[in-house]
């Protein structure tokens, strides 16, 4: 697992996969940023945090897009299903080294809030500093959240040799997994609603953003996150039999 | 080392392996050889465990290769049709990757120093594969495969689309490697399983159809013997000479000219050499043979008598 992940991470930035993933999301977050806090003169963050998960969206599949798609193309994956490993060792080695590069992109942004320790004296609307505890937890939010985003990217290329496919494919199906939310409150079956709701990334993160540690939200975005990654080792399990 | 018991493949309703069963003992080089299509490649898959069998059994030195695929899979060493090379990587950093990912308990910068002078990758090491020629890809492929030293090495085509100074030094790396691993190649030429193999094992559509020993191959094959000579004369002349031989049993023109000489296809019953024969009663009429060449043994005639006698079974 160690040697795909190292290679993994070399992958990164020896082509130009990583160092593009780091300036679209450093850039488009400093962006966000910049027009939801520093120029509404506010440290409140959850409006800057809130536009970041749908930045993920479109800036996370950069990251996996080639993970699988490129191994079925060259035709490496057969060096790695016959070498002595299991589908999880393999897999993860993968997401792994993807949760690392969303890792070092939101240490990145930590320095976005240095000046609101200095800025938030004088913020108008709020009349206090910035609350770290909220910070802490966005932060956490967005990891998680980011985990899942992942590991449906890295099932998606495992479906298709094709990256730009697999890069479209993800945006669209993150997009519907954060919008089931929002449609939920026009549903009026309540049966439904749960249902959907199970499936909302988006509404066990609004615990988060209040400060507080949510638990089973916590297990929530895990839990996620554990079954696509399961998914992806069966769809490599299941290709054996074809 | 190698235990293969009722093998099958199928896609959809098309058996892909049907019902191949053989052991290959330590210290064998095998050959599979077939014709395109043939199974050869899906039975390589399933030995290495890239693809599972729809019915039968692997054991891989005794491990079940579907109930211990890791364990059974450190015995193996395999070069696939299209070599699985990282092209972003340099040769020595994509063996130590390799390395890595077999998990080898070997000290690394020797191990990997002796691959290198074994498939005389030693000038390129440093170099990017995406840049290597198709020869030196397949040498890396190939010492992908070797590394680790497991038991057994499997290679699918390893010379196909090489040059023909590449081919002949491929074989003379597997035959070196032969010496100390036990060896299954795939070719659809026979002359290159001879060349190599101890073994050698006739697939055909999915079924092996002659499992011999290489030197036995052809000797158990021919019920005649097809010598092609190209003769300097008048055609029908030179025509009724080869006729009048004894022993021969058919003729045929194959009607390429080149000057004054004609090519002919000559059939004789097996056991009988005809080419005696033949040079001496061509030079008594004063016509020289220009090329004389024993055509026995091309595949396509071999695999018409195998089918043939298989069909007859």
């Amino acid at each position: 697992m160690l040697a795909i992940y190292k290679r993994e991470m070399r992958g990164y930035f020896t082509t130009w996969t990583g160092y593009i993933f780091l300036a679209v999301a450093i850039c488009l977050s400093a962006f966000i940023f910049s027009i939801s806090t520093l120029l509404n003169s506010t440290s409140e963050l959850s409006g800057y945090f809130s536009i970041i998960v749908y930045g993920m969206v479109v800036f996370l599949p950069i990251l996996t897009m080639k993970s699988f798609s490129e191994e079925k193309k060259l035709k490496t994956e057969q060096l790695l299903m016959t070498a002595p490993i299991s589908s999880w060792q393999m897999v993860l080695g993968k997401y792994l080294s993807a949760l690392t590069m969303l890792g070092i992109y939101l240490i990145s942004t930590l320095i976005f809030f240095i000046p609101l320790f200095d800025y938030a004296v004088v913020d108008v609307v709020n009349g206090y500093g910035p609350n770290v505890a909220l910070m802490i937890g966005n932060m956490l939010a967005m990891m998680l959240i980011g985990a899942c985003f992942i590991a449906v990217g890295i099932f998606i290329s495992s479906l298709t040799e094709n990256q730009f496919a697999s890069i479209v494919l993800t945006i669209v199906v993150l997009l519907a997994f954060l919008l089931i939310g929002s449609f939920n409150s026009l549903i009026e079956n309540e049966s439904v609603r749960v249902v959907l709701d199970w499936f909302s990334l988006y509404s066990r993160y609004q615990s988060f953003t209040y400060g507080m540690f949510d638990i089973s939200a916590l297990l929530y975005y895990i839990s996620v996150a554990g079954i696509f990654v399961f998914l992806t080792t069966r769809v490599f399990e299941a290709r054996r039999y074809n | 080392m190698i235990e293969v018991q009722n093998l099958i493949k199928k896609y959809g309703d098309t058996y892909a392996v049907d019902d191949v069963s053989f052991s290959i003992k330590q210290g064998e080089i095998v050959g599979f050889l077939g014709p395109n299509g043939a199974g050869k490649t899906t039975t390589m898959n399933i030995l290495t465990g890239y693809l599972s069998p729809t019915m039968g059994k692997v054991l891989i030195d005794g491990i079940d290769i579907m109930e211990k695929p890791i364990e059974a899979k450190r015995n193996i060493g395999f070069l696939p049709e299209t070599p699985p090379l990282y092209t972003d990587m340099t040769v020595y950093e994509f063996l130590c990757f390799v390395y890595e990912l077999k998990c080898c308990d070997l000290n690394k910068e020797k191990h990997l120093n002796e691959v290198i002078s074994t498939v005389k990758i030693n000038d390129v090491k440093d170099r990017l594969i995406r840049n290597l020629s198709k020869g030196y890809k397949q040498r890396v492929g190939i010492a992908s495969a070797i590394i680790g030293n497991p038991k057994i090495i499997i290679l699918d085509e390893p010379t196909v689309g090489l040059d023909p100074q590449q081919i002949i030094e491929i074989r003379n790396l597997i035959r070196i490697l032969g010496k100390s691993h036990t060896v299954i190649l795939s070719s659809h030429l026979l002359n290159e399983v001879q060349a190599v193999c101890t073994r050698i094992l006739i697939i055909n559509q999915g079924r092996i159809i002659a499992d011999e020993k290489a030197s036995n191959l052809l000797g158990s094959l021919g019920q005649s013997t097809k010598i092609k000579v190209k003769v300097s004369g008048p055609q029908k002349e030179v025509y009724s000479i080869l006729n009048s031989l004894p022993g021969v049993t058919k003729i045929t023109e194959s009607g390429i000219k080149e000057g004054d000489s004609f090519t002919f296809l000559v059939e004789s019953k097996n056991g009988i050499d005809i080419r005696k024969p033949m040079f001496n009663a061509l030079a008594k009429k004063n016509f020289p043979i220009m090329g004389l060449e024993n055509t026995e043994g091309e595949l396509e005639d071999v695999f018409v008598k195998l089918i043939d006698s298989d069909k007859r079974r």
